[in-house]
């Protein structure tokens, strides 16, 4: 029943809630604030483009930026803490602590929580990643307050309230969601839905540090490894930088090789859509789509594959989609940025030497 | 061992259409599923009552139709299913919605005892938001293990669990102690087959149906919209991407074809050619 | 295991209008009744509009227009004779349809299929969905008394299955019961929804409230094949196909979408589903054999009903209240011999086929009997001449270009002798009085 805007049944009260009557306690909730996402020493990229969005929530409502990092490592957390400042932050608070060296839910939940509550933002942005999305709920749920998630376009309405635009039902709809009486107001945005601000070098804050006061003892969920991405031979759709694709336009599971040999020529993952995994064509791990992986590739090369909803919103992230497909009113053409009307299992292998050609000549030339 | 999945039955998005005047979703005629996501963590849960004999609760949050969804659960080889439906939950934000399923999911534990795996899905279709599992978590003081892509050891006497979490970049390995929540990440297994007496049962089972009342909820203003720090203000339907796919139309062979769409997806992203050319640069050297 | 080998009264093989009308009669009578449906639910499989008979299922659930989702009431029939760009017809529309209980609904089968099987199940039958009963268990006698299906488990048993399997439902030709489909016996038809705002649809045919209008057209549209197009309002869509003999499709080689292609951009039709939204597109078989082509209906332990029987009216285009008619009857049957506990032998069975004798359904079909047939070996003229002829009758007619009338009676009836010879002419006329009559 969640995001289903229906009417409240009458009995039992009035909708406070549709209108802004912010309680007494609440009004000295100020500023924007950004949780900024670190793992293995590195900031992921959605905590600057959060803050390039955050400047501007923050000089239309003429206030501060803060940006909160987390960690266990001081020279890497000044680090994001200057890289901040220089993304437009002018506050930093930052909590060191041995328990922070990795993300965990309870730690990170319970350290966010307390910096809010002790300092107070009007608004707190999250990236709509994996870590993001596990962080936000629980930390909104400890505070009680709303939490938008997923949002695509962030504004300031003339109330001053956090107008959060996200899509819904699918991306068949979008809605702009409110918290007009609870603070802090919670959104969290997808990486690569913000534009990524300049850097302005030099550009410095002044850094407010937090005592987390962590125990590590106290933390019953432990880290035991880390295995990364590039120590496996996986399939690692979602951050594949090329991923090339095939459906059932392919024809045969044999047909298939030919995604794969033109993936082997990019250096790029490959994968299918849901129907080939049914058909047993490929595992389930390669599957791209709504109940498979979803990828945001710089490239991405659609063979044979129709482009049902489905698998859009599974790939719709992609900067370059690429539609190879029989059919010329195919869904995929709606929404790839590129295509070709050709039927793959010809195409591809002149592809594939193309691609070769033109990737051998180059260096030569270079 | 006692495991409840909760599941939530979503619109098909493949068959959702958007009224052109109005902007709301035309129900009508839309065909009802098992959001697609908890069919992941209801096959996880599955395994372990292969493994350990556990029971396996299917809970859901919906109108009186969600029975379907339930009852469909039980053919997988649920054993039991728990619907929690009144109209003061309509409207639910994420808030509202884990105040109400922790709720019930505290009568769940009274009758038919404490779980101690709670599954959802990594999120739903339809609201997409993936904050109700780790709202359920905080409210009944759950571990939170988002995200799960492989469950490697269940230890029921030591009362631990080590999983594998996705994170950026690779994959986190956790140990945690019971009693847990758990998101399943997708395409983390496929979802079985329900026997012939799955079927039977299924279509014979009584499902538990609780109001608010019956699961204890006495304060109506944390419910349904009255319950929900969010407000959806506005409703409207994306514009049309009016730039559809530019199509590379060259006559001649499949060569020609090939070559054309190389140059026209280098002009489109020219970043990708660079970075070809530097990864071609160190394979031939 | 036990309880699950105690067999069932009946089982119920499909969850169409058929074994839907009969699972919910003997399931109300107090039978133990199983039902199973390929399907994910009642439905799924029938994503399409169709026109609902009323009579028919008041038989069985005479409040169904209290709670059964039906779109419109039908207020006009318009019956278009085509040719590439015009039509000629004839349209009845009356306040008269606009009755307390009117006679005819426009449907979606998804929503109505699935309304109705969850009256099955409130009447107390058992439903598996996504389930397929894969073969027929009979025992040494060759009496069927159970089935086998496509999930894991032991076989379910059952005193009687009843068979409502659909045109080209296999458990009955994989069991030999009856032969597979012959290809010209069935037609296939593609339909699309095409939603509209219900507005619009009230507007662009002339309706208020849930008023509908049906159009049926036959003509060049179907390219010199067997076949019609059709056209329904419902309350927020429109359904549109056209259908054709499934033999006509592989001698013509046209596809069955591109006929639809060329239906839809029909000048006639084009404006009526301008600015729509397609979203569904649905492809499915019809049996159109008529009486000549029903198959043997019973037997030891097993009865057919709806279209897996051929019960479908072509000439008056009437399938789904055949189908429930026929299912109503096999379940008062069955009801009645399990009330008198007396075995489900071939020969008590039989009472099925004597009771669809006195109904108007074997009535009507053997009415027609000869009709599809002779529309069938004479398609180049019913598809193709006349329709021409009657579009060029119509506007050497109707044109006004300073040509006497006389002269214009004269060309017209030249025409059409030129193109078809006058005994030939009055030949397919005296056939087509005689198949009807």
């Amino acid at each position: 029943m969640a995001e289903e805007n229906k009417p409240a049944p009458a009995a039992g009260g009035s909708r406070a809630n549709t209108k802004k009557e912010l309680p007494e306690h609440f009004k000295a909730y100020k500023h924007v604030w950004v949780a900024v996402e670190i793992e293995h020493g590195q900031v992921h990229s959605v905590s600057f483009e959060l803050l390039g969005e955050g400047r501007k929530l923050a000089d239309k409502r003429g206030v501060e930026l803060a940006a909160v990092v987390m960690g266990d490592d001081r020279a890497s957390l000044d680090a994001a803490a200057v890289a901040c400042f220089e993304y437009g932050a002018d506050c930093v608070y930052l909590a060191q602590d041995p328990a922070l060296k990795h993300y965990r839910n309870e730690t990170s939940t319970k350290v966010l929580t307390d910096i809010v509550n002790t300092y107070q933002p009007e608004i707190l942005l999250l990236g709509a990643t994996n870590l993001g999305r596990d962080l936000a709920g629980s930390v909104a749920t400890t505070l009680q307050t709303g939490l938008t998630a997923d949002c695509t376009e962030l504004a300031i309405d003339d109330e001053g309230s956090l107008a959060a635009t996200r899509p819904t039902f699918g991306g068949s709809l979008l809605c702009t969601i409110f918290t007009l009486n609870y603070r802090p107001q919670m959104a969290t945005v997808r990486p690569r839905v913000l534009a990524m601000p300049d850097r302005e070098e030099g550009r410095t804050g002044r850094i407010v540090e937090f005592d987390p006061k962590l125990v590590e003892d106290d933390v019953i969920t432990k880290v035991l490894d880390f295995i990364a991405d590039r120590d496996t031979d996986k399939a690692n759709l979602p951050y594949a930088d090329i991923v090339v694709a095939g459906g059932l336009g392919l024809g045969s599971a044999e047909n298939f090789q030919l995604v794969k040999e033109l993936a082997e020529v990019l250096g790029a993952e490959y994968g299918g859509s849901r129907p080939l995994v049914q058909k047993g064509w490929i595992t389930s791990d390669r599957q791209i789509g709504q109940t498979g992986k979803t990828i945001r590739p710089k490239l991405y090369i659609a063979a044979g594959i129709s482009g049902a909803i489905q698998h859009r919103v599974g790939v719709e992230g992609a900067d370059v989609i690429v539609a190879i497909n029989t059919d010329p009113n195919a869904p995929i053409f709606e929404f790839a940025h590129l295509g070709i009307v050709a039927d793959a299992v010809t195409l591809l292998p002149a592809l594939t030497d193309a691609f070769a050609a033109r990737l051998r000549v180059n260096r030569l030339a270079s | 061992m006692h495991i409840v999945v909760c599941i939530k039955q979503v619109p098909d998005s493949a068959q959702i259409r958007v009224h052109p005047v109005t902007n709301t979703i035309m129900r009508q005629g839309v065909p009802t599923i098992i959001n697609p996501y908890d069919l992941f963590a209801l096959e996880e849960a599955l395994r372990l009552k292969d493994r350990f004999g556990a029971t396996v609760t299917v809970l859901t949050m919906g109108p009186p139709t969600a029975a379907e969804s339930l009852r469909k659960a039980l053919t997988f080889g649920a054993d039991r299913a728990v619907l929690l439906t009144d109209r003061y939950f309509a409207g639910s934000d994420t808030l509202a919605t884990s105040y109400a399923l922790s709720m019930a999911l505290l009568k769940v534990a009274e009758e038919f005892g404490k779980p101690e795996i709670i599954f959802t899905g990594k999120q739903t279709i339809d609201g997409d938001t993936a904050q109700v599992g780790p709202g359920i978590a905080k409210r009944l003081d759950y571990n939170q293990l988002t995200y799960i892509a492989r469950i490697v050891e269940t230890d029921t006497d030591a009362g631990t669990i080590k999983v594998e979490r996705r994170a950026e970049g690779g994959l986190q390995v956790l140990e945690s102690k019971l009693p847990v929540l758990i998101t399943m990440l997708e395409a983390s297994n496929e979802m079985r087959r329900g026997s012939i007496e799955n079927a039977l049962i299924a279509a014979r089972a009584e499902v538990v149906t609780w109001n608010a009342a019956a699961v204890g909820i006495e304060d109506l203003t944390k419910c349904g919209l009255r319950g929900s720090p969010t407000i959806v203000k506005k409703v409207f339907a994306p514009t049309a991407r009016t730039d559809k796919a530019e199509i590379v139309e060259v006559d001649g062979k499949v060569d020609a074809k090939a070559a054309a769409l190389v140059e026209a997806i280098f002009a489109k992203a020219p970043a990708v050619e660079q970075d070809l050319l530097e990864h071609a640069a160190h394979h031939y050297v | 295991m036990g309880e699950f080998n105690k067999p069932f009264d009946a089982i119920v093989v499909g969850a169409g209008p058929s074994g839907n009308a009969c699972a919910y009669m003997m399931a109300k009578e107090g039978l133990n009744v199983l039902q199973i449906e390929r399907g994910e639910y009642a439905g799924s499989k029938n994503v399409q509009g169709a026109i609902l008979y009323a009579d028919a299922l008041e038989k069985i659930i005479p409040e169904f227009r209290d709670e059964a989702p039906l779109e419109r009431h039908v207020i006009e029939q318009r019956m278009w004779m085509m040719d590439d760009k015009s039509h000629s017809g004839m349209h009845y529309r009356s306040d008269d349809f606009n009755e307390e209980k009117p006679n005819r609904y426009t449907i979606l089968r998804a929503q109505f299929d699935k309304w109705f099987s969850s009256k099955v199940k409130e009447a107390g039958a058992l439903v598996l969905y996504e389930t397929t009963v894969t073969e027929l268990v009979k025992d040494l006698s060759g009496k069927v008394i159970g089935v086998r299906t496509d999930r894991q488990g032991s076989p379910i048993m059952a005193n009687v299955v009843i068979l409502a399997e659909g045109v080209n439902g296999l458990v009955g030709q994989r069991s030999g019961l009856r032969n597979e489909v012959s290809p010209d016996s069935v037609a296939l038809a593609v339909k699309e929804m095409h939603f509209l705002p219900r507005e619009t649809i009230e507007a662009r045919f002339n309706l208020s409230g849930n008023e509908g209008v049906v159009i049926e057209a036959m003509g060049t549209i179907t390219k010199g094949m067997t076949g019609t197009g059709f056209l329904y309002t419902n309350e927020e869509s429109i359904s549109v196909g056209i259908g054709c003999i499934v033999s006509d499709f592989a001698e013509t080689n046209v596809t069955p979408n591109e006929l639809l292609e060329a239906f839809k951009n029909h000048p006639s039709i084009k404006p009526l589903l301008a600015d729509s939204e397609c979203k569904e597109y649905a492809a499915h078989l019809i049996p159109e054999g008529g009486y000549k082509a029903i198959p043997q209906l019973t037997g030891a332990g097993w009865i057919v009903v709806g279209d897996a029987g051929q019960f479908v009216n072509a000439v008056h285009r009437e399938g789904s209240n055949l189908a429930m008619t026929t299912g109503r009857i096999a379940a008062e049957t069955v009801v009645s011999l399990t009330r008198k506990r007396e075995e489900m032998t071939a020969a008590n069975l039989a009472e099925y086929e004597k009771r669809l004798g006195q109904s108007f359904v074997m009535k009507d079909l053997k009415k027609y009997k000869g009709i599809p047939e002779l529309l069938h070996k004479n398609k180049g003229n019913f598809f193709g001449t006349y329709p021409k002829l009657i579009s060029s009758a119509m506007q050497t007619w109707f044109r006004v270009d300073g040509i006497d009338k006389i002269s214009k009676e004269k060309a017209i009836f030249r025409n059409f002798r030129e193109t078809r010879t006058l005994w030939g002419m009055m030949g397919d006329a005296f056939k087509m009085v005689r198949a009807w009559r």
